[in-house]
């Protein structure tokens, strides 16, 4: 019942957010804004985690298939499709959702047990859209971007690490990732970075906006922001698995 | 003018409102007063439309406002500036930018115009030399002038205060009522004040209404008042021990 409750009034929600914007000037800056606080803010974690996992996935594959038959490119090859399937999309959304959606909860939140948001609806202004439709378009759209940064750094801290420890000699790993390449895991891993970066924002957005009493619900709200958003990225990485790959 | 028709208002089976009435008149000061929990912000909240009546009606100068749809209410909310409990600015903007905030929203002013608009109104709250710091770096006294600041700073109608004094010491706290209360005779602007403070009352009732567990329970003057013999409100009135024996000297 609960569940279907908050799923009636997230719909609803979304419908705020849409809803009636502010004028196109302040849009535009608070837009820059929020790619600025959201995304930009977000590069260094993205950049350190990708580097590092990319390096592991590159030595696990590397020692797990061990056999002197199965030619060493091979492991660039696994590593560049795991990479570019899987963990740069969806990983790394998780661990936006983990900064970005307890960032935009705890804002959000607190704005409105401070009685900001009513001082925004008081004025006649759609707090809702003001405040959340921002973020949403900015995560949209800067999610993209950290994605496509992950596979590079990724795949990077992957060759370093085999070339480096001598596991997967550069030419070969350099060939691994080439070969049989296909674009569209690519295409597939950015139109699942989009609905991601939607769904942390608008999800985030919703348990901030609905916050009630003080700062120990902001600190809930913000905890739920964060397992409500991750836990729809991997059913939606489910959905759009199915749909796109199948 | 504001009037206010038999309001109820509960939440989750709460009876906060029971059927309020009250007529608040331009270019003067009406006081809600009434102990904590009695449902003053509620009341006040409903008025301004944050929370939606469960019967009654509230009308703007002839104008009713809970019969109307969002898009008309907008124009009504243009007139209208509110003064939260706790100031309520936004801490991520500075204080000019408070100030400024519902000309950027609203006004065609362009820029230069706005920052003058913005340095008046903060000028006018006796408010200078801050502009360009954030909220949480100044006082609470101060932060509740910028309040005004931006409650004023499109020319409203309508003026609402919700215990603009609350958590100031009582000098502070007259300054702020003194403001409120200029800037109502100023503008000729409909005002209500939230109280629990007698000064207040004392100070700037024109009107005041008494409410106590969500019922109208008196309503009258400040020079009425002491003089009331409403129980409840000699009870809210003369709550401390000094006060019932200074009334019993008198
Ligand atoms: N959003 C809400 N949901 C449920 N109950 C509420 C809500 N807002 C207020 N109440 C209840 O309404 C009653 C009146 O609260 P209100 O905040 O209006 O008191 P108040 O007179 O403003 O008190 P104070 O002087 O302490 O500010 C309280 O019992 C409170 O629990
Ligand atoms: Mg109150």
């Amino acid at each position: 019942m609960a569940f279907l409750y908050q799923t009636g009034r997230y719909f609803l929600f979304l419908g705020k957010v849409f809803g009636r914007p502010v004028k196109h000037r302040i849009f535009f800056k608070q837009i820059i804004d929020e790619i600025d606080d959201l995304g930009i803010g977000s590069l260094g974690i993205v950049i350190i985690i990708s580097f590092f996992i990319g390096a592991v996935i590159t030595l696990q594959t590397a020692y797990n298939i061990e056999l002197p038959i199965i030619p060493k490119y091979t492991v660039g090859v696994a590593a560049r499709d795991t990479i570019l399937l899987e963990f740069s999309s969806t990983i790394v959304s998780l661990i936006l959702a983990g900064k970005v959606g307890s960032h935009i909860a705890s804002e959000i939140g607190t704005m409105r047990v401070t009685e900001q948001i009513d001082a925004l609806d008081v004025m006649g202004i759609n707090s809702a859209g003001y405040l959340v439709l921002p973020k949403v378009v900015a995560m949209i759209f800067i999610n993209p971007f950290l994605v496509m940064i992950s596979m590079g750094v990724g795949i990077g801290g992957g060759w370093l690490a085999g070339a480096s420890t001598g596991v997967v000699p550069s030419p070969e790993f350099i060939y691994g990732i080439q070969y049989g390449f296909i674009p569209f895991y690519v295409t597939y891993s950015l139109i699942k970075s989009v609905v991601f970066g939607f769904l942390i924002a608008s999800i985030s957005g919703f348990w901030g906006y609905y916050t009630s009493g003080g700062a120990l619900e902001v600190g809930r709200s913000s905890t739920r922001a964060v397992v409500v958003s991750s836990v729809q990225i991997l059913l939606f990485n489910l959905i759009l698995t199915q749909l796109l790959l199948a | 003018m504001i009037e206010v028709n038999n309001i109820y208002k509960s939440f989750e089976g709460n009876d906060v409102l029971k059927d309020v009435s009250g007529v608040f008149e331009s270019g003067k000061t009406n006081l809600i007063i009434g102990q904590s929990g009695s449902g003053k912000t509620v009341l006040l909240k409903t008025i301004v439309g944050l929370h939606e009546v469960d019967k009654g009606e509230i009308i703007y100068d002839g104008r009713s406002f809970t019969g109307m749809h969002t898009k008309a209410r907008k124009d009504i909310r243009k007139e209208m500036g509110m003064l939260f409990q706790g100031s309520a600015l936004f801490d991520s903007k500075t204080v000019e930018e408070n100030v400024r905030f519902p000309l950027d929203i609203f006004s065609e002013m362009s820029l230069v115009d706005r920052i003058d608009r913005a340095n008046f109104c903060l000028k006018r709250v006796h408010l200078e030399n801050v502009n360009h710091l954030y909220p949480a770096e100044i006082s609470g006294g101060m932060q509740k002038r910028v309040a005004i600041a931006r409650a004023i700073a499109l020319n409203p109608k309508y003026l609402f205060c919700d215990e603009p004094n609350s958590g100031l010491d009582p000098r502070t706290s007259i300054v702020i009522d003194e403001l409120i209360y200029e800037i109502t005779k100023e503008y000729n602007i409909t005002t209500i004040v939230n109280t629990h403070d007698m000064n207040s009352v004392m100070g700037i009732g024109e009107k005041v209404v008494f409410i106590a567990e969500g019922e109208k329970c008196w309503e009258g003057t400040k020079d009425e008042i002491l003089k009331s013999d409403n129980s409840r409100l000699n009870d809210f009135i003369f709550a401390s021990k000094f006060l019932k024996q200074l009334r019993a000297g008198v």
